[in-house]
């Protein structure tokens, strides 16, 4: 549980604080995904510690983790309330506003039912004819996106264990400096001092590596983002595939139709065979029949034209908040660049400082 | 830049050319006015100066190695003040590789460059094998034996594991032998070392070394240590403190011989992570449009970092850790010129019983043994004082060397970390 700051953004409510599990955000989340699947809903921190490097220990309860976690969720907030639709949802004004039957309120509206399970099944393929090239390459990116950051964040990982044993080791040369300086007479303080400064280097690197932290929590909610993005991908995907399979189904009604009403069997069907074999049908059940089939297909029209309207506003609205999130990606991403940037090059400015230090102290030996 | 030979005064140094031979007996007045000993040298040589000298350095009595001692003294400080009164300048340079029927080997060229009495010509070149480099010492621990002898590079190389002939072990051995001629150079007595001129002047050395011993000098020989199975009952406080600083010396050195060396394994397996690391960057930035460039940047830093990281790694294994070593073998063969040490005072001690049970009237001969366990320790202080000079200088040098490589990491970090 952590308490959570509510922010007003864009409503005049008061400022709250109020207590939310973990399973509470993600409920949160699953309820917009579903109500809101053309945009790219912001992804929660992980729930488990992942890509850790030794020093960092990958217990949940590890009081750093649980910290990062916190901000992460923070992050969280933030996002979805600088977003231009999903500010507006009221489920989410409850979220930070409304203290008791929140869990119900958000059941209540019955957001599971619309949950296509479908989506679930992350791997399963559809054959699509005509999808949009665009989300097609969109999602093809997305795995790209996720493959990259994941290697990335697993050798950064590799990489900052390796960084801490070069500067700990460094830390043994404090240690005998101080044992040889006890043996010297004019070379004694310089020696001192200048292990002093060797241990003074060995320790930063704890606060090197926690600020690189942050760093990497950066491009890890980018990874998680991709997967947001595939979401809308495939669900533009599966609204393509139903849109299609209705198609091929009022096509193939219509055909029926069209066989029964003139006597003529375009495409070989059992039916067709064995109704051959085994007699005819009189023509009451022949017009009952085209009757049937005339009415499912004015009903499959309107369902096509709906479906097709519905599948073109969602390619609209999803592309619109795609873009935005491809500018918020570049900028984010760009700005976090930067600053791991800036954090190497103060890194290695403590350096300069550190060894200098030492020069000096050796200078005056 | 090691290699180049400072420029040659137009005259001698006149202060060495007006003074007698180090080591003839003369009156010490002859030595002209004793500057004071420089701060480090006060300590040691507190201890040693018995009934020798003043702590001021002005010699007492008569006996050549107190003046030789003072003359030490003094050219250490004008090596400080002046460079320009040094006559005797000696460079190791030019490997070059030599295959023969029986055996391949490296000789190195020796040029000398000097103004001093001693050498008929003032320039010489000649080439030496490591073998003539391990004579030269020989002879000189036998003709000085009270004198400490720098160390030489490691003789034997485990074959197999080091390529002899590799251009990194070539260049780290010839660094090696440079800086041991260039310390005898240095050494008021040892420079003039009749087996140092042969080694430095001699076309054929081969025909000399077989001359063996024939050449017995007034330098330096004219007192035989017999060393028998003397044995010493205990050291005098000074010397076994001398000892045990040895002992501590070697073993720290030994330590951090091992924490550098554990360092830059961990550097090393750094920079194996460090060169999947960037690729990385570089194939995201293929992924993106507008963010390609700043990636492709972070990619480009990182391998600049690697290139930076592998240069100080190298620097290290390559200046850092052979100095290290060099002076663990300089501290165990000063070791061993402590237990030289202490055979003379055992066979003075034992001499000195003999005396007084035979209660001859024969006071000299222990005094002229005694007089010599006296010039041994005063060389030793010396010795010592010198060394810690020299290690001072040695230490600031790589420590800068150190740094300086560190700064140079730490810069091409900077100037190269601008997204």
């Amino acid at each position: 549980s952590r308490a959570v700051e509510s922010q007003s953004e864009g409503q005049c409510a008061p400022v709250d604080s109020l207590w939310r599990r973990y399973s509470e955000f993600e409920l949160l989340r699953n309820y917009l995904s579903v109500t809101y699947p053309h945009i790219v809903v912001p992804p929660l921190p992980e729930k488990r510690a992942d890509f850790v490097w030794h020093k960092l220990s990958a217990d949940n309860m590890d009081p750093d983790f649980v910290e990062r976690r916190r901000i992460g969720l923070e992050n969280f907030l933030l996002r979805v309330a600088s977003h231009p639709v999903l500010c507006q949802d009221k489920i989410f004004y409850s979220f930070l506003t409304q203290e008791g039957g929140w869990k119900e309120m958000v059941n209540e509206t019955g957001f599971q039912l619309k949950a296509d399970s479908r989506l679930k099944a992350l791997n399963a393929t559809f054959r699509v004819k005509n999808p949009d090239k665009r989300f097609t390459e969109l999602k093809h990116y997305s795995d790209e996106l996720q493959s990259v950051i994941s290697h990335l964040l697993r050798v950064r990982a590799r990489v900052a264990d390796r960084l801490y044993g070069v500067y700990k080791v460094h830390g043994n040369y404090g240690r005998v400096f101080s044992e040889w300086s006890a043996i010297e007479k004019e070379m004694g303080d310089g020696l001192q001092s200048a292990g002093h400064h060797m241990d003074v280097y060995a320790a930063s690197i704890d606060d090197i590596l926690e600020e690189e932290e942050h760093y990497a929590d950066q491009l890890k909610e980018y990874l998680f983002y991709a997967e947001a993005l595939r979401a809308v991908c495939r669900k533009h995907e599966l609204m393509q595939y139903d849109l299609e399979m209705a198609a091929q189904d009022l096509t193939s009604k219509k055909q029926q139709c069209e066989e029964l009403a003139t006597g003529t069997v375009r495409t070989f069907s059992l039916k067709g065979m064995t109704s051959k074999l085994f007699g005819q049908e009189t023509p009451e059940q022949r017009e009952a029949k085209i009757k049937v089939l005339e009415e499912q297909i004015q009903e499959g029209e309107e369902q096509l034209k709906s479906k097709n309207l519905e599948g073109r506003d969602f390619v609209k609205s999803a592309w619109a908040d795609i873009e935005r999130f491809k500018e918020q990606k570049n900028h984010d991403l760009k700005e976090a660049l930067i600053s791991y940037a800036v954090m190497q090059i103060s890194m290695c400015k403590k350096g300069i400082q550190v060894w200098t230090n030492a020069k000096e102290c050796f200078s005056k030996m | 830049a090691a290699s180049a030979p400072k420029p040659l005064p137009s005259s001698g140094p006149k202060s060495l050319r007006e003074m007698p031979h180090p080591l003839a007996t003369s009156s010490s007045e002859e030595m002209g006015p004793a500057l004071t000993p420089s701060p480090d040298l006060l300590l040691p040589r507190s201890i040693a100066d018995k009934d020798l000298s003043l702590p001021n350095g002005t010699p007492v009595d008569t006996s050549s190695p107190a003046s030789s001692s003072s003359l030490l003294n003094r050219l250490q400080l004008d090596d400080d003040l002046d460079v320009e009164t040094r006559d005797l300048f000696v460079t190791v340079d030019d490997p070059k590789k030599h295959v023969c029927t029986m055996e391949t080997y490296i000789t190195y060229r020796v040029t000398t460059k000097t103004t001093r009495a001693e050498f008929d010509l003032p320039e010489y070149s000649v080439r030496r094998r490591y073998q003539d480099f391990d004579w030269l010492r020989n002879k000189l621990e036998e003709s000085q034996p009270t004198h400490l002898i720098p160390p030489l590079p490691e003789k034997f190389v485990v074959k197999g594991v080091v390529d002899r002939f590799s251009e990194e072990f070539v260049e780290t051995r010839r660094k090696a032998l440079d800086k041991f001629l260039k310390r005898i150079t240095d050494h008021p007595v040892l420079s003039f070392n009749e087996h140092f001129n042969v080694f430095l002047t001699a076309k054929d050395l081969n025909a000399y070394k077989k001359q063996g011993m024939a050449l017995l000098s007034k330098v330096g020989e004219s007192v035989k240590y017999v060393t028998g199975g003397y044995k010493l009952r205990s050291r005098p406080l000074e010397f076994a403190a001398i000892g045990d600083y040895l002992d501590t010396f070697s073993l720290k050195l030994g330590t951090i011989d091992r924490i550098a060396q554990r360092i830059i394994k961990e550097q090393l397996e750094y920079l194996v992570e460090l060169r999947e690391y960037g690729p990385v960057y570089s194939t995201w930035g293929g992924l993106e449009v507008e963010l390609s460039e700043p990636l492709e940047g972070v990619s480009a830093c990182i391998g600049n970092c690697c290139t930076a990281l592998e240069e100080l790694s190298e620097d290290m294994t390559e200046e850092f850790l052979p100095v290290l070593r060099e002076y663990i073998l300089y501290a165990e063969s000063m070791k061993n010129v402590l237990k030289k040490r202490d055979q003379v005072q055992a066979e003075y001690e034992a001499k000195l019983e003999a005396v007084a049970l035979k209660k001859e009237d024969r006071p000299k001969v222990p005094t002229d043994v005694e007089k010599c366990q006296d010039r041994v320790e005063c060389f030793n202080a010396d010795l010592k004082a010198d060394m810690e000079r020299w290690q001072n200088n040695k230490r600031q040098d790589f420590r800068h060397l150190l740094m300086g490589m560190a700064d140079k990491n730490i810069q091409y970090y900077e100037k190269v970390c601008v997204t």
